[in-house]
């Protein structure tokens, strides 16, 4: 899986369900990140009676509203692991028990600070991305969706199915202004991943030995070469 | 004189109440209970023979603000909680006798009432220094709350400092300052936060333990669900500006004038749980956000140490840098950025590995 690929033909990589909800969480996360932004420092309308406005109240609707696609989004994925392809797997569970895979993450930083040669080709992940991803993405996005919905159980009121879910978070994180904070520094977590995620698979599509941005686009790996 | 405690009927005759005006009362209080005229005999019997439930209420280390308080309830009159609902045997603050007669009241309730009385406790004992930091009757104050607390029904956290540990356990705590919940753990522990709790609030609370004789319904963190169940934000009266986004931005802007949602200015209204909003202060006057200021959030736990009061993001003090999450997110976004264009520089600048290498091979 994650062993540096031995195929020369093109393989069917990112199943079409990965890949609608690749791009859909994309779109979400951005949704989140510039409407969570705007919660913390909303702009302001002028003029008029407050009846004649609603904009807090969108901007607040769209973040609750791309939450939910973020969160249903992850529980779909999450079954898509299970009943999907090989390669669906990889994305919640870095082969952190294997040696070789270990390697291989020391190989990709190797890679990325030019002090080896060349790339290997990997069918899936490499174990440095697919670490990055579950470091990054899994755990960043599941822990927004933890504070996320214990914020949003403060909105539904005790007794709400948020609140008796997730409604243990906020003390735990040392009150609601904390669980605040805490989930806003978690959007920029996320956003470092985004920067970094997206550098990473253009520079790769480029300069590796394999296709990566247009996998996950039409789901096929091809390769550049006929070497291992 | 006989030894049998006060009931609530002894009580209520005492204070110029007839036996058909109690006769009546006790058919009300029935049929406001929603239960048939076959009970009005039990609760007749109940208040003829249940002895009222003494209270000790004992001070830390505090300030006083929540008795100060108390004493302005307006709904019940804060006399009429002291003198008749409840029987408060020992409060030093309140109470006429001094010295060790005082002493010896608190004494004599602990040993008659034994299991059976509330112990209320305003303010929190320092642990540091074995508790010397608030000595009372020579004694340090956390030995006595021990004490007072081993043979209690329950104990009552009046105010931020008993319920969280407020100022004087902020940081960095030299006292060691510790809220009641930690130190009795054997004990069901209501909290009443507040800097001070509403004086209504605190008469309710206490009022319902006595005359239903059991705990109110408490949340997640051991606070009333009636009056901790919903933030300020949640019924505050400028909640349409919020949702508008009409906000104030700065003390003297029109938006100030015209009474705007405070959320940009700091106002901790959708972060804490209170019932100022509903409720209000000084007989229902105003509360803080009412009177033109954000609220301070003085019932969440350790407000003192949760970042300026002025701002919306606040300080987070992480990783030993005191910093809010957009410091730090754009500066770690902006490290991050940095690096990737030099990667990517000097990634270009290289040649192309695998084609130069593969033809190096061919050639080979």
């Amino acid at each position: 899986m994650s062993h540096p690929a031995l195929t020369q033909t093109p393989v069917y990589v990112y199943e079409k369900p990965v890949r609608l909800w690749h791009w859909i969480n994309a779109l979400a996360l951005v949704v989140l990140a510039v409407s969570g932004y705007l919660i913390g420092s909303p702009p302001v309308v002028t003029g008029g009676e407050a009846s004649d406005h609603y904009l807090f109240g969108y901007i607040r609707f769209t973040h609750f509203s791309a939450g939910y696609v973020l969160a249903i989004g992850m529980a779909g994925r999450a079954y898509w692991a299970m009943v999907g392809n090989q390669y669906a797997r990889q994305l919640f569970a870095p082969e952190v028990n294997q040696r070789a895979w270990w390697e291989g993450v020391w190989h990709e930083i190797l890679w990325y600070l030019f002090l080896v040669p060349e790339a290997r080709k990997h069918v899936g992940h490499n174990p440095l991305a697919g670490l990055a991803i579950f470091l990054f993405f899994v755990v960043g996005a599941l822990f927004m969706i933890v504070t996320g919905f214990a914020l949003y159980s403060e909105g539904l009121g005790s007794g709400s199915w948020a609140d008796l879910a997730f409604g243990w978070v906020v003390p735990l994180l040392g009150g609601s202004q904390a669980t605040h904070s805490w989930h806003h520094l978690g959007m920029w977590y996320l956003v470092v991943f985004m920067i970094t995620h997206i550098y990473i698979v253009l520079r790769e599509q480029f300069v590796s030995r394999q296709s990566m941005t247009s996998t996950m686009i039409d789901g096929w790996r091809t390769w550049k070469d006929d070497r291992p | 004189m006989s030894e049998r405690p006060d009931s609530f009927y002894d009580v209520m005759r005492r204070q110029g109440i007839s036996r058909r005006s109690f006769l009546k009362y006790c058919s009300l209080t029935a049929s406001s209970l929603a239960l048939g005229p076959q009970f009005v005999g039990n609760i007749v019997n109940a208040m003829e023979t249940k002895p009222r439930t003494p209270v000790l209420w004992l001070h830390g280390l505090e300030c006083t603000c929540c008795s100060e308080s108390f004493i302005r309830s307006a709904h019940p009159l804060a006399k009429d909680v002291v003198l008749s609902m409840l029987s408060l045997d020992y409060d030093d603050t309140l109470m006429a006798s001094a010295g060790f007669q005082a002493e010896e009241v608190m004494e004599e309730t602990i040993r008659k009432y034994k299991g059976r009385y509330i112990l209320a406790v305003e303010g929190n004992p320092p642990l540091n220094e074995d508790g010397m930091y608030c000595i009372i009757g020579g004694k340090p104050f956390v030995e006595r709350l021990r004490y007072a607390a081993k043979d209690c029904a329950a104990v009552i956290a009046w105010g931020s400092c008993a319920s969280w540990g407020c100022v004087q356990a902020a940081k960095p705590n030299p006292t060691q300052a510790t809220p009641v919940h930690k130190v009795i753990l054997d004990k069901p522990v209501i909290k009443v936060p507040g800097c001070p709790p509403i004086a209504e609030v605190m008469t309710a609370v206490i009022t319902y333990m006595l005359t239903f004789d059991k705990l109110p319904d408490l949340d997640r963190q051991g606070r009333p669900k009636m009056f901790y169940g919903q933030r300020i934000h949640d019924k505050c009266y400028r909640r349409p500006h919020f949702d508008a986004g009409q906000f104030v931005e700065h003390w003297d802007d029109e938006a100030a004038r015209k009474g705007y949602c405070l959320y940009k200015m700091g106002c901790k209204g959708p972060t804490t749980y209170n019932a100022c909003s509903t409720v209000k202060w000084n007989e229902g006057t105003s509360f803080p956000i009412q009177s033109g200021h954000g609220c301070i959030g003085c019932s969440e736990e350790d407000f003192w140490d949760k970042g300026s009061f002025y701002d919306r993001v606040t300080q987070l003090n992480v990783f030993g840098v005191e910093a809010n999450a957009d410091t730090l997110g754009l500066a770690a976004a902006g490290a991050v950025g940095l690096g990737i264009a030099a990667h990517a520089a000097v990634s270009s600048t290289r040649p192309k590995h695998t084609e130069t290498q593969s033809k190096e091979k061919e050639n080979v």
